[in-house]
């Protein structure tokens, strides 16, 4: 089979612990040319790349980290599968290379003892052999090797140290059978169900006292100094809430100037459509909707790298596991793992990432429902809405004389969101994702230096699949909402002369558009008439058909709701959510019945309702892609927006009761 | 030292066994059962939580769960609930 175009029928699977070193020495044998993509149906990584074994190229299959192929996770399930050859569309693998910590060997190796049965040959690749030998720790690796009787061959990925060695044993194994070093006697039941187990321990125990002389250098010296700090009861805390408001700062403030350039960008390339193409449909498809929906997706990578590099700094370093041990039992309150904290804080800034995060949670029903509930966290998409609702109706207002009004609302929409996603978090793992606590048993990996060039290529690849995956659907949505309020045609399609407004929600930036004309072809477009047909239903939340236009178009992003509105009210949509014109041509909106169209009450319920609804297509996208479903998605959508309307006709209908508004 | 080498002895040393969650914190231990079928069970096993090997409580989380334990050398961690099924000698 000829597999990634390599002139090759060699498959090698690189296997080994979590932690192990397994990614850095995938690395240096691949060096970039990886392919990284999802086994078929699930949402395990698939890593592959070539490595040069004399002459020849080989597909090394990288495997996920595991500690058994017993198969009792998903990731060992499939692991198992490509090692017996199973897994549709890998081939079976010729060899196997175990990367094994040479600091953590007996662990290690048990799961080499598992390979072993499978029938194909395994060459060992020992690796944080540097960190072993600085603990003047002694390995004789000839010794080890006749013990397990199979090659082993010590590794330093920095150095390069054991490279050409490991691919010629590599070439040495190829279609030979491995011998099992030890022996299991199934008959022998005085054991117990776990006898092979224990065989296997038996066995390695041997191996490695007559291999390794351990001096007395205290392995867990340094990291037991940093920990002393870091999952100290009190400052442990306190670093870790430091370290959440690094990364939240960053993703929330300092992407902002990447992404406004961006921004920026693609409304000059939309320009430069409109003024180099001739007027007409297919100008304003590609300016307004394709352009300006790209535009849309590609305006979140900032935040997307920056919180990967975060994340890989985080877990290459050893400190999310502390972080997850340290919050584990506030998270187990509400039935998720202590690995969904960061997710969730992420969430704040953008819930695209924070679902991506959700990959460092081994249990599937704890990440989905750390899925479910990340857009409950106020994104930084909401805040214009919040900005414009509060600067219109509550601005100079206080509580007490002191205390910003403005600013109470504001925390009090954050809190609410956390409210509810706790309260959706219970009822969830007691009902749809209901199952036994998983265990939590984690690994507390010595503290290391991060190896920049894996965490640089893990926030490259997070970034590709969010690109390629994600942006599809969210083009295709894109172009269905811009034809929504694009048709039909309330003036006709001009084929000369000066531009004719044009008249779809997402931002151009056209100085020659007459506004008018764009309000009566929104009103006129099928998005207009949806906006009459659902008043009925938006009615009871105070809110007529021109803010039912608005929410529609808001569905494919919150933030859209500004220049929506801002088109509804003739005010140009390059308007933003602090523009004077803007906020006084809200406040004196009428309804068709000329009655004032927005009170304080219709604000706030707005407010409300945009805190629960899911009105993100990008969200949507990235969670059909995360949980490989489409069930999950319109789930999340169908559960969110109910939520947020009937939060929003309690306040709507309970402040009018109370005589507000 | 990585407890390498202390492995085999079966037998309790002072023939008094508790669970591992009402070790004191930082003293040395012996396990001396793994109980249970489930896939706990079978997953401490894997990771070398097997009667004989010598394991100690590091500490608590602050909130008292979960725990850190070391066990051949590594360090893990692990919910009060899980810890119940290892039994310990010390």
């Amino acid at each position: 089979m000829e597999v990634n175009g390599h002139n090759s029928h060699i498959t090698v699977a690189l296997a080994g612990n979590p932690n192990a070193g397994k990614t850095t020495l995938f690395n240096s044998l691949t060096g970039l040319k990886q392919k990284v993509a999802n086994y078929p149906g699930v949402t395990v990584e698939r890593k592959e790349g070539p490595w040069k074994i004399y002459g020849k190229i080989a597909n090394l299959i990288d495997l996920p980290g595991l500690y058994s192929l017993d198969a009792t996770s998903l990731d060992e399930q499939i692991a198992s599968d490509i090692i017996r050859g199973e897994q549709p569309g890998v081939p079976k693998p010729d060899v196997i290379v175990a990367a094994v910590d040479a600091t953590n060997l007996e662990r290690n190796l048990y799961l080499v003892m598992q390979m072993f049965e499978f029938g194909v040959p395994v060459v060992i690749a020992l690796t944080m052999i540097d960190v072993f030998e600085k603990q003047k720790h002694e390995i004789d690796v000839e010794m080890l090797s006749v013990l397990l009787k199979t090659p082993v061959v010590a590794v330093n990925s920095k150095s390069g140290r054991g490279r050409e060695e490991l691919a010629a044993k590599v070439a040495k194994v190829l279609y030979t059978t491995p011998v099992v070093p030890y022996v299991y006697d199934e008959t022998a039941d005085e054991s117990g169900p776990h006898g092979k187990i224990f065989d296997r321990y038996n066995f390695i125990s041997n191996a490695v006292q007559e291999s390794v002389w351990h001096s007395d250098h205290k392995q867990h010296l340094l990291t037991d100094k940093i920990d002393r700090v870091l999952t100290h009861k009190f400052f442990g805390l306190v670093i870790l809430v430091g370290v959440l408001l690094v990364v939240f700062q960053t993703i929330f403030s300092w992407a902002s100037l990447p992404m406004d350039l961006l921004e920026k960008g693609f409304g000059a390339i939309s320009d430069f459509v409109r003024v180099e193409m001739p007027p007409g449909i297919l100008t304003d498809l590609l300016a307004d909707g394709i352009i300006a929906g790209v535009g849309g997706v590609v305006v979140f990578l900032p935040q997307i790298l920056l919180l990967f590099l975060f994340i890989s700094l985080l877990e290459d370093s050893g400190y999310m596991a502390r972080a997850a041990f340290l919050l584990d039992k506030l998270m187990s309150r509400v039935g998720l793992h202590g690995k969904a904290f960061l997710p969730l804080i992420s969430s704040f800034a953008c819930a695209i990432p924070g679902i991506m995060a959700t990959r460092t949670i081994e249990s599937r029903r704890d990440r989905f429902a750390t899925i479910m509930i990340a857009p409950f966290m106020s994104c930084s998409a909401r805040l214009p809405v919040y900005t414009l609702m509060i600067a219109t109706f509550f601005a100079g207002r206080t509580i007490f004389g002191f205390i910003s009004l403005g600013a109470v609302l504001m925390l009090a929409m954050y809190a609410l969101g956390i409210v509810v996603a706790i309260a959706v978090a219970f009822v969830l793992k007691r009902t749809v994702l209901r199952a036994p606590p998983p265990p939590f048993l984690m690994e507390l990996p010595p503290y290391r230096l991060p190896n920049l060039r894996t965490v640089f290529q893990n926030m490259i690849t997070r970034a590709w699949l969010f690109l390629k995956r994600a942006g599809t659907v969210i083009l295709a949505i894109s172009i269905i909402l811009w034809a929504l309020m694009y048709f039909p045609r309330a003036l006709p399609v001009p084929s000369v002369g000066p531009q004719v407004p044009n008249s779809e929600q997402l931002e151009t930036r056209n100085p020659e558009s007459v506004t008018l004309p764009e309000s009566e072809q929104l009103k006129h477009s099928f998005a207009g008439k949806l906006g009459h047909v659902i008043e009925p239903v938006i009615r009871p939340l105070g809110f007529d058909w021109k803010i039912g236009v608005a929410l529609i178009a808001s569905f494919a992003a919150r933030e859209v709701l500004v220049s929506t509105l801002s088109i509804i009210y003739n005010v140009g949509k390059d308007e933003n959510e602090q523009s004077e014109t803007l906020i006084s041509a809200v406040r004196d909106a009428k309804t068709d019945e000329g009655k004032p169209a927005w009170t304080p009450l219709t604000a706030l319920t707005l407010m409300v309702f945009f805190v629960l609804a899911m009105q993100c297509m990008s969200t949507i996208a990235v969670v059909r892609r995360e949980t490989n479903s489409w069930s999950w998605p319109l789930f999340m959508t169908a559960y969110m927006t109910a939520l947020a309307y009937i939060a929003a006709l309690i306040t709507y209908q309970g402040g009018k009761y109370l005589g507000f508004g | 030292m990585i407890a390498v080498s202390e492995v085999i002895m079966i037998e309790p040393a002072t023939g008094e066994t508790i669970a591992l969650s009402k070790l004191p914190i930082g003293r040395d231990a012996r396990v001396t059962a793994v109980n249970g079928t489930g896939s706990i069970t079978r997953r401490l096993l894997e990771m070398g939580v097997i009667p004989g090997v010598s394991v100690k409580v590091v500490k608590m989380a602050p909130f008292g769960d979960p725990i850190e334990i070391r066990v051949r050398g590594f360090s893990l961690a692990m919910r009060r609930s899980e810890t119940d099924a290892i039994e310990v000698s010390y």
